[in-house]
């Protein structure tokens, strides 16, 4: 009966993400500018 | 617990204001848990890390258009945003989690593919191929009644009231038809098989 069973998945300790994605998150994030025209608004990536 | 919270939302506000180190204290804090959640779902890393990415993207526009509400609950309004691109990602390729065949045990060994391979998908039609032109060189009568009960699926009632002949008669069409089709085959060294 055993045998049917797969082997658990190895847990994977080192469960982060790339260090160029958060770069990529925060530099994204310092680019982003909401602009508001009346009651509008409009995103500009300012690179 | 409650410190944290207020942590958050402070920290929130602090983005809001200007402060971009706050979203990477926020993303530096809570990156492992919204990972980990992506990945228990995909169990893909590159998925996984364009999931997160999507998520993040989603929570810096929503909070740059003031649109968030702020409730002490950040993380859990991360966590949804995941969860919902882990659904869009699954609608968008329309298949389940991947299995992990990791174990000694193999899937495949019980699960087989009833659809043909290109290569027996050729041969299955080179073999009709192959037939067509033996009934072709049968005589006329033989062929008729064969074409009518193999190609057609008529009954030999049917057959016999279509040709004019009796059930007797169409049976022994029948028969004398594939009495030539094996001989030809045999005589030409014809290999009908898949």
């Amino acid at each position: 009966m055993a045998k049917i069973y797969p082997k658990a998945s190895p847990k994977n300790e080192n469960l982060l993400p790339k260090d160029e994605t958060v770069n990529f998150l925060l530099n994204y994030s310092k680019a982003l500018r909401v602009l508001k025209y009346n009651k509008l608004k409009f995103e500009a990536l300012l690179n | 617990m409650k410190k944290e919270l207020i942590q958050d939302a402070e920290l929130v506000s602090n983005y809001l204001d200007g402060n971009e180190n706050a979203l990477s204290i926020l993303i530096e804090r809570h990156k492992q848990k919204i990972y980990s959640f992506i990945y228990s779902k995909v169990y893909d890393r590159d998925v996984t890390e364009d999931v997160f990415q999507d998520t993040f993207i989603k929570v810096i526009r929503t909070l740059k258009r003031g649109k968030y509400n702020e409730e002490g609950k950040f993380l859990p309004w991360v966590m949804r945003i995941a969860h919902n691109l882990v659904i869009d990602y699954f609608r968008k390729n329309k298949r389940m989690p991947k299995f992990d065949n990791a174990g000694e045990f193999s899937i495949f060994s019980v699960l087989s593919d009833s659809s043909l391979n290109a290569e027996k998908a050729i041969i299955k039609d080179q073999v009709e191929s192959d037939v067509r032109r033996i009934i072709e060189e049968l005589p006329e009568d033989q062929k008729q009644v064969l074409v009518m009960r193999m190609y057609q699926d008529m009954s030999f009632k049917e057959i016999s009231e279509r040709t004019g002949v009796s059930i007797n008669t169409a049976l022994g069409r029948m028969r004398y038809a594939l009495i030539n089709m094996r001989k030809v085959i045999e005589q030409n060294n014809i290999v009908l098989t898949n």
